[in-house]
């Protein structure tokens, strides 16, 4: 009985050792050329979950070998994670994603290994390496070729994350603004009296509407090429309402080309909402406000070309605008109107500046509405914002003094003070 | 308490809301909220292109029907825009995506709006120096200073102020960094301020003129 | 006197004539101009030689038609540098009108180099929705680029096996004519610290030196004189140093311009002065 069990067993290992002559996987015991290489798993820090990254560290001899890089999970199932991966990469991720959502589950054991190749892994062997359950550490050979397998990883569990602590700091400053723009609306609620600079570009509005219509000519509002995501965009559609208002109590018309069908349709309701607020429903025209295209240049010639034709007496530019500004504004400003401009675009300022005859600068446009209105709410979202400038100010004294410390004057205290707060403020 | 413009301000809080949570929790279904809805936006911007070509080609097919003075560009634009659409729908059917080299649209693109919008942006050349002649007058101390630095500037830019004295870039690049960087920044800085003043006004309801 | 007075007056159209002819005559008389690199136009040319080989860079054609002049020659120069150093360009668009060109500068230097499609270099062409593929492609490039631009499944192509997210990108190129870069700079760069180098157009180039002064892109090639300098760098000048002649030369008539401009603009306000005083 022994003695068949033993030739059992020997029958076993030798059809065993067999099947690796026939594919020719040959192990080599005691060689490992590759001796401080090693892949470690882990799950992915403040991710959604489905995720685990795999690191190797390496030394520099193999910086231009290949790996390949084999998943098992707690079930026994193989598959291959990432093949030819040049190793001074790194690092490679393991994420299910919307095209291969099955890749890495939450709460399942995963183990890794690598394969350290001088070549790309030949397809073949990938086969039958996928098929072992277990791969011993160490050097083989395969057709000539020799690779190099590692240990397995421990086990990895992905899981995803419920707080993304890497945003602590963006979340200590939205608490602050919070804290701040909530203290002003409630001093506006107890009827503190809050203050707004003279901003004469929105002083104008009235002026530029009641000339134009004076003249008989319509008003062009631009909204520029910004969609109703950017701020800037919002921003114009707000100053956009009141300058309609205005427009319905003067009786004259507004034309509207836009550059985006969402801003189109936001722009019709917007006007539609002021004409009809200001009383004057019957003047509202949906056709005014036009969808011109997509296109940069091309809506830049067709307001051009516009322009040349309705001569409006007023052209108001606020949104976003890039290389088309002056192409715009020149254009306005040789048919003689009024031109109120705006935007956040720093580069394209200088342009509205030159041309136009007021320009709000960047934050004015964004507090425009709150200059129409003059609401105690409204403004106390500008004292917010200019208390919260003041600290942005005192950190900027504060790093800059620290940093005069710490590099002019080389004291280590400083340069440790100096790396706290850049740390701090990086998210 | 839920009507009329209580509504839309309502989904505009309460969106607001999840979109600011989203960006702090990553954990399901807070995680791919900001990707989800970016996917509705698309879609929904899509759609509304159709509401775009209805008012473009609508507002010419009325400058056509009334006979408006210079109806023949609308004409013109109908036909143009017509061709394109349609040989654009024949190519993508022909060979699998409408920019393939034997194409009639790649034909369209270019030697027709390749040629139209380079002439467009070159307007520029010519509209910077009409602009910069009229605005660049030295009226006082302020702008003389931006009329010197601007004549530097420009000359630094270009090869030529190389030749005119090597420090010309050198200064142009520290005009460039330093004092228009530090302007710049302080203007960016009251931007963003801004920005986040306009979106905490929008979320919470107070600012409304958007919904008028 | 009289000359300055009508100067003062001077028919916009007159301006535009001088341009027209200090840009077109240069273009055809070709003087030589010698064009000296920039700091933020050299970092990105040093980053770019700092790659090891079959490092994966991503360039998005964020420009059209109009910017062709300013952004083609950088387009041809960069793509010169990525395959002599045996890097691995994967081309995208975000402004579906730049396809074309991006195609067109891709397939030429390709060719010229010796370059094999699917291995050394590959083409996703335009997706829409920008933003949503920013944040996406930091997690699979797949979930947007299923196929190339002829319709051809992305894992069909050797060089894309490896290539799933930013951590597989060495280098993410931007041609930029719009702000299409701020969103590279917030998703790309800041969620998922991707490394960035941009090119853009002279007339938003200034815009970009906050990300470059605070570190966020690697380098910035701006506007034409922008490119000629990475044409000289890659030791091929083309047609951005051509160019170069025409920019020097309108720049100083426009220095000229507004020069006389202003000399009439005090003879004026002088007999104003005048009249004033008498």
């Amino acid at each position: 009985m022994l003695k068949r069990t033993l030739l059992l067993i020997l029958f076993l290992i030798l059809s065993i050792s067999l099947f690796s002559e026939n594919d020719s996987l040959i192990f080599l015991e005691n060689q490992f050329p590759c001796e401080g290489f090693y892949i470690t798993g882990r799950d992915i820090p403040n991710d959604g979950g489905s995720g685990i990254e795999i690191n190797w560290s390496f030394p520099d001899s193999l910086d231009n070998c290949f790996l390949t890089v084999l998943r098992r999970d707690e079930f026994g199932n193989n598959s291959v994670v990432a093949t030819d991966l040049l190793v001074s990469s790194k690092q490679v991720r393991d994420v299910s994603s919307d095209e291969e959502p099955s890749r890495v589950k939450d709460g399942i054991k995963y183990y890794y290994t690598g394969i350290l190749s001088k070549k790309i892994i030949d397809e073949n062997l990938l086969n039958i390496l996928k098929e072992k359950s277990y791969l011993k550490n160490g050097t083989y050979i395969f057709n000539n070729d020799t690779f190099y397998v590692t240990s397995e990883t421990d086990a990895v569990i992905s899981k995803a994350s419920w707080f993304n602590l890497s945003r602590i700091p963006v979340l200590i400053s939205l608490i602050i603004i919070a804290f701040v723009f909530l203290y002003y609306l409630n001093l506006a609620k107890s009827g503190k009296e809050l203050y707004i600079r003279k901003i004469n570009g929105l002083d104008a509005v009235e002026e530029a509407v009641g000339r134009s219509t004076e003249m008989g000519k319509p008003i062009m509002y631009i909204l520029g090429i910004g969609y109703v995501t950017d701020i800037p965009t919002i921003a114009g559609l707000t100053i956009l309402s009141r300058v309609s208002k205005k427009v319905a109590e003067y009786e004259t018309k507004i034309l509207v080309p836009s550059y985006d069908p969402v801003v189109m349709t936001t722009a019709q309701e917007v006007v539609k909402e002021a004409f009809t607020e200001a009383g004057r429903p019957d003047l509202y025209n949906k056709n005014d406000i036009m969808y011109i295209t997509q296109d940069q240049f091309g809506y830049a010639a067709g307001v051009d070309g516009m322009m040349m034709r309705e001569k409006p007496g007023a052209v108001f530019l606020q949104g976003l605008f890039f290389a088309e500004s002056l192409i715009l504004a020149e254009t306005g400003h040789s048919i003689g109107a009024i031109q109120i401009s705006g935007t956040t675009e720093t580069a394209q300022l200088p342009f509205f500046v030159a041309a136009c005859d007021y320009t709000l600068i960047g934050e004015e446009m964004m507090a425009a509405s709150v200059y129409l209105q003059k609401e105690p709410m409204m403004l106390s979202s500008i004292a917010a914002e200019d208390l919260l400038k003041v600290f942005i100010m005192l950190l900027i004294i504060a790093g800059f003094v620290i940093s005069i410390f710490a590099f002019g004057f080389n004291i280590g205290l400083f340069k440790n003070l100096f790396d706290h707060l850049v740390n701090a403020l990086q998210v | 308490m839920l009507k009329g413009k209580g509504i839309p301000i309502f989904i505009t809080f309460l969106t607001g809301m999840i979109m600011i949570i989203s960006f702090f929790i990553p954990h399901k279904p807070f995680g791919d909220i900001e990707k989800i809805s970016l996917t509705w936006y698309s879609i929904i911007a899509g759609f509304t292109m159709l509401l775009g070509v209805d008012s473009l080609i609508g507002m010419h097919f009325r400058k056509l029907k009334r006979k408006d003075e210079n109806w023949f560009f609308s004409l013109v634009l109908i036909i143009g825009f017509t061709a394109t659409v349609v040989v654009g729908i024949i190519e993508t059917v022909r060979f699998g995506t409408a920019f393939d080299e034997r194409s009639y649209f790649t034909y369209i693109y270019n030697y027709f709006i390749v040629p139209l919008q380079s002439t467009m942006f070159s307007l520029l050349a010519f509209f910077i120096a009409s602009a910069a002649y009229r605005a660049f007058r030295a009226r006082n101390f302020d702008a003389t200073l931006l009329l010197i630095t601007a004549i530097i500037v420009m000359l630094g830019r270009v090869p030529l102020g190389e030749q005119i004295s090597p420090y010309l870039p050198k200064f142009t690049e520290w005009i460039m960094q330093v004092p228009q960087m530090a302007a710049k920044r302080g203007i960016g800085l009251g931007i963003s301020l801004g920005a986040l003043g306009v979106s905490i006004r929008i979320i919470l309801g107070i600012e409304r003129s958007y919904l008028s | 006197m009289n000359f300055f007075l009508k100067l003062s007056k001077i028919d916009r159209r007159f301006i535009y004539l001088f341009i027209a002819l200090v840009v077109v005559l240069p273009l055809i008389l070709k003087p030589k101009f010698p064009v000296v690199v920039s700091k933020p136009v050299q970092d990105v040319y040093d980053y770019i030689e700092k790659l090891p080989e079959g490092s994966n860079v991503l360039i998005s054609i964020d420009y059209d038609a109009a910017s062709m002049p300013e952004q083609q020659p950088f387009l041809e120069a960069l793509l010169r540098q990525l395959f002599k150093n045996k890097l691995k360009p994967i081309l995208i668009v975000q402004w579906q009108l730049g396809a074309p060109l991006g195609t067109m500068g891709l397939e030429k230097i390709a060719k010229e180099m010796g370059a094999e499609y699917g291995k050394d270099y590959i083409n996703l062409g335009y997706r829409p929705g920008y933003v949503a593929q920013m944040v996406g492609i930091g997690k699979e490039i797949r979930d947007f680029f299923k196929v190339d631009y002829k319709n051809i499944p992305l894992d069909s192509f050797p060089m894309m096996k490896n290539v799933h997210n930013y951590n597989d990108i060495a280098l993410l190129v931007g041609l930029e004519a719009g702000a299409t870069y701020l969103a590279w700079i917030e998703y790309a760069g800041g969620r998922f610290k991707q490394k960035i180098a941009l090119a853009l157009n002279a007339v938003s180039a200034p815009d970009a030196y906050y990300f470059y002064q605070s570190g966020q892109i690697v380098g910035l090639v701006g506007g034409m004189k922008g490119a000629a300098e990475y044409e000289v760098l890659v030791d091929k000048p083309d047609l951005a140093v051509a160019g170069m002649a025409s920019q020097s030369y309108s720049h100083l008539v426009i220095i000229l311009f507004i020069i006389l401009g202003n000399i009439a603009y005090f003879i004026e306000k002088g007999m104003k002065n005048k009249e004033g005083g008498k």
